[in-house]
């Protein structure tokens, strides 16, 4: 039983040509999916579609078995709280501390009372400590955010993440803002969180040789279609070709270090 | 052929100079023709205005002043100065609070429904682009000479700005966390406390400090319309030619007012 099926998915942003066109793929428990592709192929509504950020226009996401095309808003709140999201611009309330932001992550299973008076239990902020604490951040917990660099930031967005108890984690362009040794560590992180606990990833990703580095499987779209989905040693710079037409010259370099390293 | 091409490029690069300079040459002679026609149709004499100047500073250097019997009336002017500046402040707080509920039902990041936000959003550029004194003319109709009706013309004015920074400062600073927390499955009660309200803080601390001033300054023009606070022991000092004790409330309100700004800048500093 796969973790994730999406069915016939379309999104079409009112009456644009729509971004994206059938996708159909399944994702199984504990797997590592990279989705590559050009700017605006589509990648972000992809991930926003999945825990139903922005509405699709057809087509059917199956979470846990379970098809989440027509939830009640209570249902939609608990399909939400087994999905985690990092962003690329960390979407952290900068104003506030490390420890509070990391607790929003628990907002989802909250009364709108608890949630609004931001009522959290010991055994909570324990948890939050101790995500904290594993992520590199113990000395930084009651700093406010905007004191922090990209890549302290982006750890704060995991354990956001990692708080709620995520089945899945949708990264969109989780490294796009920050310097190598900083995204080397969010990549590592991620990594570790999919091997030691299980956490199902999927990440979009712009860089090809990260994303054969990491990922146990590539999905490659262009045009809100799927050009490969395959692991990355059955890619060749064809297929890369495909997913990004034009822009691929420089990619197919990338791709030849990879190789040669490999 | 590369040389004719940067000509061309040049000769394109002239021609947008020489319009710019053209239509800027145009805006300058249609603000003088505009100027001499009002000049000339409401009959008002230039020189006669600039000479007339000197004369009232004369004037006013010779009457204009607090002397000793007027700071007999400071007890009653500070009386009024309180009441006009209670006023200011209540109203700028409690329509700021009203405009903050409005906004976020305005604001394209915390809107429910399309409609509801361009609801909202007219409500602010309607009541925004009344003036006060307009408004406490409209009121006097229904409240009279009270100091409800300058309370409500300050309410309103304040109540339909606030409506409007706030809903570019939510949008601005909170787009993203709220998308975060939407993300989580955080209820929307939950996303405004937890997300829109801290990260607006100190702006809309900010801008209510700023409304409080400005309605000061206001509330003294309506005082005179509505017959209250300071504005009205103005009026009743320069119309009974009591210009020594006029002259001491200018003094009064000015003070006030810089005395304001200090207290709100420091509050400011200590919010951000
Ligand atoms: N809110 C929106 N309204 C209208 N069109 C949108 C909206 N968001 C995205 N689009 C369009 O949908 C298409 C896919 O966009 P999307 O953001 O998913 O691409 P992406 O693959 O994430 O690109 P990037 O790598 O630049 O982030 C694009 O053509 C984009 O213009
Ligand atoms: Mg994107």
């Amino acid at each position: 039983m796969p973790l994730l099926k999406i069915e016939q998915l379309s999104k079409r942003y009112g009456t644009d040509k729509y971004a994206l066109d059938t996708i159909d793929f399944t994702v199984d428990t504990g797997e590592f999916v990279a989705i590559i592709g050009p700017s605006g192929a589509g990648k972000s509504t992809l991930l926003r579609c999945i825990n139903h950020m922005i509405p699709m226009t057809n087509g059917d996401v199956w979470f846990n078995d379970t098809s989440t095309k027509a939830l009640s808003a209570h249902k939609l709140r608990t399909h939400r709280t087994q999905i985690g999201m990092i962003f690329q611009h960390y979407n952290l309330v900068n104003r506030l501390s490390v420890i509070e932001n990391v607790l929003h992550g628990r907002l989802g299973y909250k009364s709108t009372v608890a949630g609004v008076m931001g009522w959290y239990s010991d055994a909570e902020k324990a948890q939050a400590v101790e995500i904290l604490q594993n992520l590199g951040l113990s000395e930084q917990m009651y700093k406010r955010c905007d004191q922090l660099s990209g890549g302290q930031k982006q750890r704060v967005g995991i354990a956001r993440a990692l708080i709620q108890n995520p089945k899945l984690l949708l990264c969109d362009e989780p490294i796009a803002s920050l310097d190598p040794s900083a995204a080397k560590i969010i990549m590592d992180t991620l990594k570790d969180i999919n091997q030691r606990l299980g956490i199902t990833i999927i990440v979009n990703l712009h860089q090809v040789d990260v994303a054969m580095r990491y990922a146990q499987r590539i999905i490659g779209i262009n045009s809100g279609k799927i050009i490969c989905d395959a692991p990355p040693h059955t890619l060749n710079p064809s297929i890369i070709h495909e997913v990004y037409g034009s822009e691929a010259g420089e990619l197919i370099l990338d791709f030849g270090e990879q190789n040669a390293q490999a | 052929m590369n040389l004719s091409l940067i000509l061309v490029n040049k000769m394109h690069k002239l021609d947008f100079f020489t319009q710019k300079r053209l239509s800027f040459t145009f805006f300058v002679l249609i603000l003088i023709g505009l100027t001499y026609a009002t000049v000339i149709y409401t009959e008002y004499n230039v020189a006669k205005g600039f000479t007339s100047i000197p004369k009232a500073i004369r004037w006013a250097t010779a009457n204009f002043y607090p002397d000793a019997a007027s700071l007999k009336k400071l007890p009653t002017i500070l009386l009024k100065l309180r009441d006009t500046i209670l006023m200011s402040v209540a109203s700028a707080t409690i329509a700021s609070f009203c405009a903050f509920f409005v906004a976020i039902l305005g604001a394209q990041t915390t809107r429910i429904n399309v409609w509801f936000s361009v609801i909202a959003r007219g409500i602010a550029t309607l009541f925004r682009n009344i003036d006060v004194s307009a408004w406490a003319l409209i009121l006097l109709f229904s409240f009279g000479q009270s100091s409800f009706t300058g309370y409500f013309a300050l309410f309103f004015v304040t109540f339909g700005f606030m409506v409007r920074v706030l809903i570019e400062t939510i949008d601005e600073v909170s787009t993203d966390s709220v998308e975060a927390l939407r993300a989580t499955g955080a209820s929307y009660f939950a996303i405004i406390a937890q997300s829109v309200i801290p990260s607006c803080l100190p702006q809309l601390v900010s801008w209510v400090l700023f409304m409080i001033e400005t309605n000061i300054r206001s509330a003294t023009l309506v005082g005179i319309l509505t017959g209250t606070g300071i504005g009205y022991s103005f009026d009743i000092y320069y119309k009974s030619l009591n210009y020594h004790a006029a002259s001491l409330v200018i003094v009064v309100i000015v003070l006030s007012v810089f005395a304001i700004e200090a207290v709100s800048n420091r509050i400011r500093r200590a919010v951000l």
